[in-house]
């Protein structure tokens, strides 16, 4: 019998059949990930709910921003650049100042006994301002928190916060808690 | 006579294209396996926010649902005018359309996922808070109360 060839098929072509598909999947792919900053709204409030109890004074942070995206922290007049320094000093009171939030002990695990600061930041917009200036308040906000996380973080472990065990990580969420409230939406500025 | 013929003479050698498509493949399989298919088709402009140097990549793209907010293109325009507008899908809708938006998303989600459901919000840079407050009154409605502020960490380059 004699032995037949098999005929060998032409990879050629096998190359541009690839580059079809790959441009296909090069002109449908979006390389995106979407990130952002990640909050958590408060829970909807009707009439009906109770009243949630009076904070002191001297525990809270005001951040206004008005129509025209100027801001006023603490009753003055404040400027983005310093807004996160201000924050920090806010919710560390590293000198326990009596104008700045009081401070609670409690027991948390690692540090022991803990002076926690009560401290909330509150957040109020009016409906006019421009959502670009609205993030980078939140932003500088929340960089705060993570700032001194970070920084107690290094102080205790010698660890920066990101590179700690998720029961370290509560330890310190613990003494930092991110209270950044925003108040019921008002319009002041006018037109919306 | 040498025992070592040279069997080329002269002339560059020709290079074999036999592993062309095996590169190609490479290439290939690297864009199937990132690729995320455009989902919707935005219309509105959207420039998000740039320099949050805070935020962070949302973990699981499926528990996420998006609602954009921005001025309508100007194909829109005619129709909608020029005041952000919101879009949900592949449609502008109105903000009472929200709560029923969510309760569909839900739905569509096996039950033990619905508490993990975030809700991001891709804004214009351009749009007034007031819109956002809206929304925001009615996710809390709706008890959507995880959101995200879609920005980004680096300014894009251009």
């Amino acid at each position: 019998m004699a032995k037949r060839e098999v005929p060998e098929i032409n990879a050629g072509s096998m190359a541009d059949i690839a580059f079809l598909l790959l441009i296909f999947f090069l002109v449908a792919t979006t390389m995106d990930v979407d990130s952002g900053l990640q909050r958590r709204l408060p829970p909807w409030i009707d009439e009906t709910t109770e009243k949630p109890p009076e904070i002191k004074k001297r525990n809270v942070f005001t951040v206004l921003i008005n129509a025209n995206n100027q801001l006023l922290v603490q009753n003055e007049w404040g400027d983005i650049r310093n807004l996160r320094k201000k924050a920090k000093e806010f919710i560390e009171n590293p000198n326990d100042d009596p104008n700045l939030p009081e401070k609670e002990m409690i027991e948390v695990p690692f540090f022991g006994t803990y002076p926690v600061s009560k401290q909330v930041i509150s957040l109020q917009n009016d409906r006019g301002t421009k959502y670009e200036m609205y993030l980078k308040v939140q932003n500088e906000l929340v960089a705060a928190y993570n700032e001194l996380r970070n920084e107690l973080a290094i102080k205790k472990f010698g660890k920066e916060y990101a590179k700690l065990d998720q029961k370290q990580q509560d330890a310190i969420n613990q003494i930092y808690p991110q209270r950044i409230s925003e108040a019921e939406p008002k319009n002041i500025g006018g037109k919306k | 006579m040498s025992k070592f013929k040279q069997k080329t003479k002269g002339g560059s050698p020709k290079i074999s294209t036999a592993s062309l498509p095996d590169v190609i493949f490479m290439l290939l399989f690297f864009f199937m396996v990132t690729t995320v298919m455009r989902d919707v088709e935005l219309k509105i402009k959207l420039k998000l926010p740039q320099d949050i140097s805070e935020a962070k990549k949302i973990e699981k793209k499926s528990l996420v649902s998006y609602i954009y907010v921005g001025e309508p293109k100007p194909q829109f325009q005619k129709i909608f005018g020029t005041e952000p507008r919101i879009q949900l899908n592949d449609a502008f809708a109105k903000l009472s359309d929200i709560q029923s938006f969510i309760e569909k998303e839900r739905a569509a989600r096996p039950e033990s996922d619905v508490p993990f459901l975030t809700t991001s919000l891709k804004v214009d840079v351009n749009t007034k808070m007031g819109i956002i407050t809206d929304i925001k009154q009615e996710l809390r409605k709706a008890n959507a109360l995880k959101i995200n502020y879609s920005g980004r960490t680096k300014p894009k380059i251009q």
